[in-house]
């Protein structure tokens, strides 16, 4: 019966065999390790650091005030860049939100255990940074107040949105992916609300907790079609996330402008989102790791599987950079090649490219080795670096904006002050929310991590009853 | 048979490995139990069938529930769209009717409806098994008689319990209290209502 656990295909129940458990932890001390954290006394790093993130919110709060008051005139959009900060940002957020459905739906499919410790903050991840982008095209309507617009509902002017465009694709795509990251995070956390709440010190807690946790008893029964909802949110959120970059580039890649309506759009800026996506759980896991004292739960060996596929989809965005190049050159069209190198390689923002080609295509090299994906701070740092290449990627791509087929058309494009605060504002959320997310919530999946030791496995014993493998038909 | 004094929801035992839970719960649902619920920290392979769980409906529940999103979509951007066939026209109704012509092109563009098609349907199968599972599971539901037993908190950390319910027709207070104590269980329990 011990063959069960690997026959049993995609589960939360893990292959027995890698120990990405370190120390010698059994479920007890797992569930006091993890919500001891939100017991203790706050941490005084903790107050410093949400203090700097809350301030940097309040630039958020300030920017977004003026525009609201003055209009988008504040921002450096002009005819022909209409899209300026606001998409590069848009796009770069949710980007940096792919790893964490990567991480929590697509590893779980593929049996991959590792993820369990990582793929709560992923999640979190996910959420605050589809929040943060979110604001971006609300707040570049000009006149937020009627965001609902693009909703499709009935209304007395017997008007309907577009459907065939893009940027309505986007509100169907956007939309659905953080309310499905919204409720797959907040499933995965009901047990753990309820370990929060058995363990609670006082009333209040108790009383908070036991509400979240919706009552949470964990009946055999609750946990079956517990693992097959998760099973099949897991399976939904796969193709969904791939869906949801892919219509992000077709409002690049449906315009008939040089540089964007390119085939090699869908899944280089699926692989590109990936890539940001595990740079920002590297930088979010090194710190929290080290300050947390989690170390035998994010082990080094995590590190070394995130870097790798940084490693591997940093190859991917590499190659398109070169599909690009290359797909402008072989049109023989005027325009794509012009726009290739006097735009985009020799162009006002040229310095960007070669920027862009070295964060991206060349530094993540030093990943090969083994001793880099080891340690730390290198990948710390290097990590931050992909993070600017995929900014400074976007923005090269946006800069197409800058020359089309007319020369008597062609403009610049700047950032004003408010772009720039803007931006740095939406930093101030993410680490806000994130600071508040470590602070009161379960950072690591505490009834997933229990599956990582071996006594979590039941054994076979003399007067126990075989009737496993007629059943295995009915898991899902 | 003693009649207790207050009312009794089940006897409750408690066991410390997730092998001894699963071969507990055998035993009861051999010995002809079948209001009963083994209850774990986290999901135990096979324990569900043990206490004489079949499947869960949820699958097919979210399979109509993403055929429903899908249906939406299909509707909403075709018939708002003016792409309906012509028979349909007539019966449409005029807030629904918003036919736009870009350029010429065919009213009826299905290729441009594919992407809120896909992702209403995986919205709407998501939402159904969240909510099926939740419902299905009976919550929320804050209060319950299990938690009036003390040790039951360990259930979340790292203990196992199996509970007989009293509502069971073979439930006899001292002869399941034997039976349970019979499967060595750390310790069994009475649940008070």
């Amino acid at each position: 019966m011990a063959t069960e656990v690997s026959k049993k295909g995609p589960d939360l129940r893990p292959d027995p065999q890698p120990p990405m458990v370190g120390g010698n932890h059994t479920f007890g001390t797992m569930t006091e390790k993890i919500t001891d954290v939100i017991f203790a006394a706050t941490p005084k790093g903790w107050i410093v650091g949400f203090a700097i993130a809350f301030m940097i919110l309040q630039v958020l709060l300030v920017s977004l005030t003026y525009l609201i008051y003055e209009g988008i005139g504040i921002w450096g959009v002009n005819i022909p860049v209409g899209w300026g900060f606001d998409i590069v940002n848009f796009v770069w957020w949710i980007g940096i939100g792919h790893a964490g459905t990567l991480i929590s739906a697509i590893l779980l499919l593929f049996n991959q255990t590792w993820r369990t410790s990582i793929n709560r903050f992923a999640e979190a991840m996910t959420l605050f940074a589809v929040a943060c982008a979110g604001i971006y095209p609300l707040a570049h309507m000009g006149r937020p107040w009627f965001a609902y617009w693009l909703l499709p509902y009935p209304n007395t002017m017997q008007l309907w949105p577009q459907f065939r465009s893009p940027l309505e694709w986007d509100v169907f795509a956007v939309s659905t992916y953080f309310s499905v990251s919204l409720m797959y995070w907040y499933i995965g956390l009901v047990p753990d609300f309820a370990s929060v709440r058995d363990r609670a010190p006082n009333q209040l807690l108790r009383m908070i907790y036991g509400i979240l946790s919706l009552g949470w008893r964990g009946g055999s029964m609750h946990w079956h079609r517990y693992e097959t909802a998760y099973l099949m949110l897991a399976g939904l959120s796969t193709p969904l996330v791939l869906s949801v970059h892919t219509i992000i580039s077709f409002d690049f890649a449906v315009a008939n402008l040089p540089g964007w309506h390119a085939t090699i759009f869908p899944p280089y800026f699926v692989a590109g989102a990936v890539y940001s996506g595990f740079a920002m759980v590297i930088n979010l896991a090194v710190p929290i790791r080290h300050f947390y004292g989690m170390k035998d739960f994010i082990t080094d060996k995590h590190l070394d599987n995130m870097a790798k596929i940084m490693l591997a989809t940093g190859l991917m965005v590499f190659y398109g950079y070169g599909v690009e190049a290359f797909m402008a050159y072989y049109s023989a069209n005027e325009f794509e090649r012009d726009l290739m190198m006097k735009n985009r390689v020799f162009g006002p923002y040229g310095y960007f490219y070669f920027a862009l080609i070295f964060c991206n295509g060349l530094m993540p090299q030093v990943l090969w080795f083994q001793r880099v994906r080891s340690n730390e701070a290198a990948l710390f740092v290097i990590s931050l670096v992909v993070n600017v290449g995929m900014w400074l990627e976007r923005f090269v791509i946006l800069m197409s904006l800058q020359r089309d087929f007319l020369p008597s058309s062609w403009g610049q494009y700047s950032p004003t002050f408010w772009d720039i605060s803007t931006y740095i504002g939406t930093f101030g959320l993410f680490l806000s929310l994130l600071f508040l997310f470590c602070r009161v919530l379960p950072m690591i999946s505490i009834a997933e991590m229990k599956h990582l030791l071996p006594e979590s496995h039941v054994h076979s014993h003399k007067d126990s009853h075989d009737h496993s493998d007629s059943a295995h038909g009915g898991s899902h | 048979m003693d009649a207790p004094k207050t009312k009794i929801y089940g006897l409750l035992a408690e066991f410390a490995t997730p092998t001894e839970i699963v071969d507990a719960a055998n035993h009861a649902r051999e010995a002809g139990y079948t209001a009963m619920e083994a209850y774990s920290p986290f999901p135990v392979m096979d324990l569900h069938e043990a206490v004489g769980f079949k499947r869960t409906m949820l699958p097919t529940l979210a399979f109509f529930g993403g055929l429903t999103g899908f249906l939406t979509a299909f509707t909403l951007t075709t018939v708002t769209s003016g792409g309906a066939p012509s028979f349909v026209t007539p019966f449409i109704p005029d807030w629904f009717y918003y036919p736009l012509n870009i350029g010429g092109r065919p009213l009826n563009s299905w290729p441009a409806f594919i992407p809120p098609e896909f992702e209403l349907t995986v919205l709407f199968a998501s939402i159904t098994s969240v909510f099926g599972m939740l419902l299905l599971n009976g919550y929320p539901r804050i209060y319950h008689p299990l938690f009036n037993v003390p040790r039951f908190s360990l259930v979340t950390s790292d203990r196992f319990f199996l509970c007989i319910e009293a509502k069971d027709s073979k439930f006899d207070l001292q002869g399941t209290k034997q039976f349970l104590e019979g499967l060595q269980p750390y310790e069994v329990s009475e649940v008070p209502e």
